[in-house]
């Protein structure tokens, strides 16, 4: 009987996986068709603004076309159905089109700057939530004690500060009148290598731009904290308590563990707004990744490369909740399945 | 429970007087339109804010929230808009009454700048909040209410806008749109709740996958009243808590986001805003001299302050919906009532 049981729910983990990868082709499907729309069918689109503006600088039609063609891979010429097929395929080999600006392919200006987000991202989630909740966690055992009005207040405090406003102050007091470097992603003049100079330096100009993003650490421990709350009244916790274990182990072994669970969601979208907000603290601090040409093309009017940019975000985005999502399974046995939604 | 007298029945009602059937017995009272109204403010104005007066998040967020309507409705009646050259350059703040919170490069009045934003920054809320709370509490209830084929596709649609991410998209929109924006913080209110409405959606649906169950749903199903009338009219006021306590967090989504984007310069501007003195400030080189450090201060404290306000706003009205939510969230909820009589908030986000 084991067996068949077991069998029937290794069909419906298949089913749940299967559905799962199948949602992240559908929404990468759905950016590409946005996007498509978005240059080539809205009124005033981005197609059409780019051919009169080639048009001015005395372009004939004919070379105007090949411009088009290959900076956005879209043939004005060709009927819509048609383009929109080549525009996908181009997009799914890889063949982002060509940014007018830097005149380069997109895929190569993006591939080189996606490893520098991706490094001050990875950091700023995994410090963030480690902080937000280790504190959570222990507010919640707390309740209502001194420390936890401090940290909630704390908190409520840390929540409302924009991140891009601390990251205007970091400029302002740690790098402009501080030791920092107040603009870049690696040191001047030094060799890209495994030297100890280089690496520092790299972790010198990332710094600011990670603290800027562990103010989202405020927002998750709050959450943290409601979810405690709800497990401080299982019986186990009491039992806990009358084998004399001690505050920390109950707070980390037997709180937290059942607590951080439902913060999955949180954490989730957490990374898509990380991510949206890369595009503002590059800029501020002028580090070069992702955001930073998404942004310096939108001023450049460079439209081949906003709109890979804004594809490759996204598409970095789904890829990484899908990884989550998969390897959460493997944490919470009781995931996946019907329930996989709820929380 | 103690009080055995009153509840003869095992279902808790009461025994009735006789051999009347209850369906016979006709109210002993008569009430007026007065009466009922009365009612109407005790249930929904009165207790509301009774219960909210007693809380210190309450007292504290519903003060500078009505501060910063004040601010923003009846300010530009008082203070006259700034011009160029109205005062010394940079002059610091609180020294002179004339410019109590200093001036920037040109001479402008940074008071009347940030009177005349808030005005303009509480249009976007009031836009962007609303519509990100309607389109996410409409989609969820009905997609949790209808399932099956309804619920596959609005599902597969809330998860799209969920998986993409915010404001890069609301950048390249907004860029695209642009002419439409400028000068209308209504329009740019609407633009931001394009990509911030999946997640409360989301959550809306799952509770109402429970609520679907309940007995009042059936029955109202039972009775042949059409989807809308369910959904609108027994669904979605029990998830009113929720929705209201999801407003305070959407206002503050569109005061983040519209202010990052005009501080980019992403959006062109002709009414001032806060994030449109940021730029400003930054345009001026104001963050290489600490001389003009308050023009960022300003702005900052403005939007740092009123998003506070919505912050504890937003716990303090857990609060008042609280029985239902606790009773919905904790397992003991009789024993643990006790113990936090001073009632912390439940779920603060």
């Amino acid at each position: 009987m084991a067996g068949k049981e077991s069998v029937i729910h290794t069909m419906v983990t298949i089913d749940w996986r299967i559905r799962r990868i199948g949602q992240t082709v559908f929404t990468v499907w759905a950016v590409i068709t946005l996007s498509f729309a978005l240059v080539r069918l809205m009124p005033g689109s981005i197609m059409g603004s780019m051919v009169s503006r080639l048009a001015q600088q005395g372009y004939n039609p004919a070379q105007i076309r090949e411009l088009i063609d290959s900076r956005l891979t879209i043939d004005p010429d060709q009927p819509i159905p048609a383009a929109y097929a080549e525009y996908t395929i181009n997009m799914l080999q890889g063949n982002l089109g060509e940014s007018v600006y830097y005149a380069e392919p997109v895929v190569d200006i993006l591939a080189r700057a996606l490893p520098w987000t991706l490094f001050v991202l990875s950091w700023a989630v995994f410090i963030s939530f480690f902080i937000g909740i280790a504190v959570g966690a222990l507010m919640a055992y707390w309740e209502g004690g001194k420390l936890d009005v401090g940290l909630t207040s704390y908190a409520v405090v840390i929540g409302s500060i924009p991140y891009y406003v601390l990251a205007i102050l970091l400029l302002i007091f740690l790098a402009y009148h501080g030791p920092f470097p107040s603009s870049g992603r690696q040191p001047a003049g030094v060799e890209p290598g495994f030297t100890w100079v280089y690496i520092s330096g790299i972790i010198e100009h990332a710094a600011l731009p990670i603290i800027s993003m562990l103010v989202a650490s405020g927002v998750a421990s709050l959450g943290m904290r409601g979810n405690s709350i709800r497990v401080l009244g299982e019986d186990y916790l009491r039992v806990a308590r009358l084998r004399g274990l001690s505050d920390i182990r109950i707070s980390t072994q037997y709180v937290s563990r059942n607590a951080i669970l439902p913060m999955y969601t949180t954490f989730l979208i957490s990374i898509g707004e990380m991510f949206g907000g890369s595009v503002v603290l590059e800029q501020v601090f002028q580090y070069r990744g992702l955001g930073f040409y998404l942004f310096s093309a939108l001023n450049q009017r460079d439209y081949p490369l906003m709109m890979g940019g804004f594809v490759v975000i996204t598409v970095a985005i789904v890829i990484a909740l899908l990884i989550a999502d998969l390897t959460y399974s493997l944490v919470d046995p009781r995931a996946g399945g019907q329930n996989n939604e709820s929380y | 429970m103690t009080d055995t007298n009153r509840d003869h029945r095992t279902d808790g009602g009461n025994a009735v007087d006789g051999d009347a059937s209850p369906f016979d017995i006709v109210s002993e009272y008569e009430e007026t339109e007065a009466d009922k109204l009365r009612k109407l403010y005790d249930a929904y104005v009165y207790t509301p804010i009774a219960i909210i007066w007693t809380d210190w998040r309450a007292r504290i967020g519903f003060t500078i929230m009505l501060g910063y309507v004040l601010m923003g409705v009846v300010g530009p009646t008082f203070v006259e808009q700034t011009e160029v050259l109205e005062g010394p350059a940079l002059a610091a703040p609180f020294e002179t009454m004339e410019y109590p919170l200093g001036t920037d490069n040109m001479g402008r009045d940074l008071l009347s700048q940030t009177i005349y934003s808030t005005n303009t920054i509480l249009k976007m809320v009031a836009a962007g909040a609303t519509s990100t709370v309607l389109i996410g509490t409409i989609v969820g209830s009905i997609a949790g209410y209808k399932g099956g084929m309804t619920d596959t596709v609005l599902s597969s649609i809330t998860d799209v806008f969920i998986n993409i991410p915010g404001f890069p998209l609301v950048m390249v929109l907004g860029l695209m749109f642009d002419d439409v924006l400028l000068g209308n913080p209504w329009a740019v209110g609407l633009l931001l709740s394009v990509a911030a409405w999946g997640g409360l959606a989301r959550s809306i649906r799952s509770q109402v996958l429970t609520l679907r169950q309940e007995s009042f749903v059936e029955s109202s199903r039972a009775m042949g009243l059409p989807t809308r009338t369910i959904v609108f009219k027994d669904i979605i006021p029990h998830l009113m808590p929720f929705v209201v306590i999801n407003l305070t967090n959407a206002g503050r989504r569109v005061i983040f986001e519209a202010v990052a984007l005009y501080y980019l310069g992403i959006l062109p501007f002709q009414n001032l805003n806060w994030g449109s003195i940021l730029n400003l400030a930054y345009g001026a080189n104001a963050h290489t001299r600490l001389a003009a450090l308050h023009w960022f201060l300003v702005p900052m404290v403005a939007i740092v302050v009123i998003s506070i306000g919505l912050i504890l706003l937003g716990q303090s009205l857990d609060r008042v919906f609280n029985p239902r939510v606790r009773a919905r969230h904790e397992k003991t909820t009789a024993e643990v009532d006790d113990e936090v009589e001073d009632g912390h908030t439940v779920g603060g986000l």
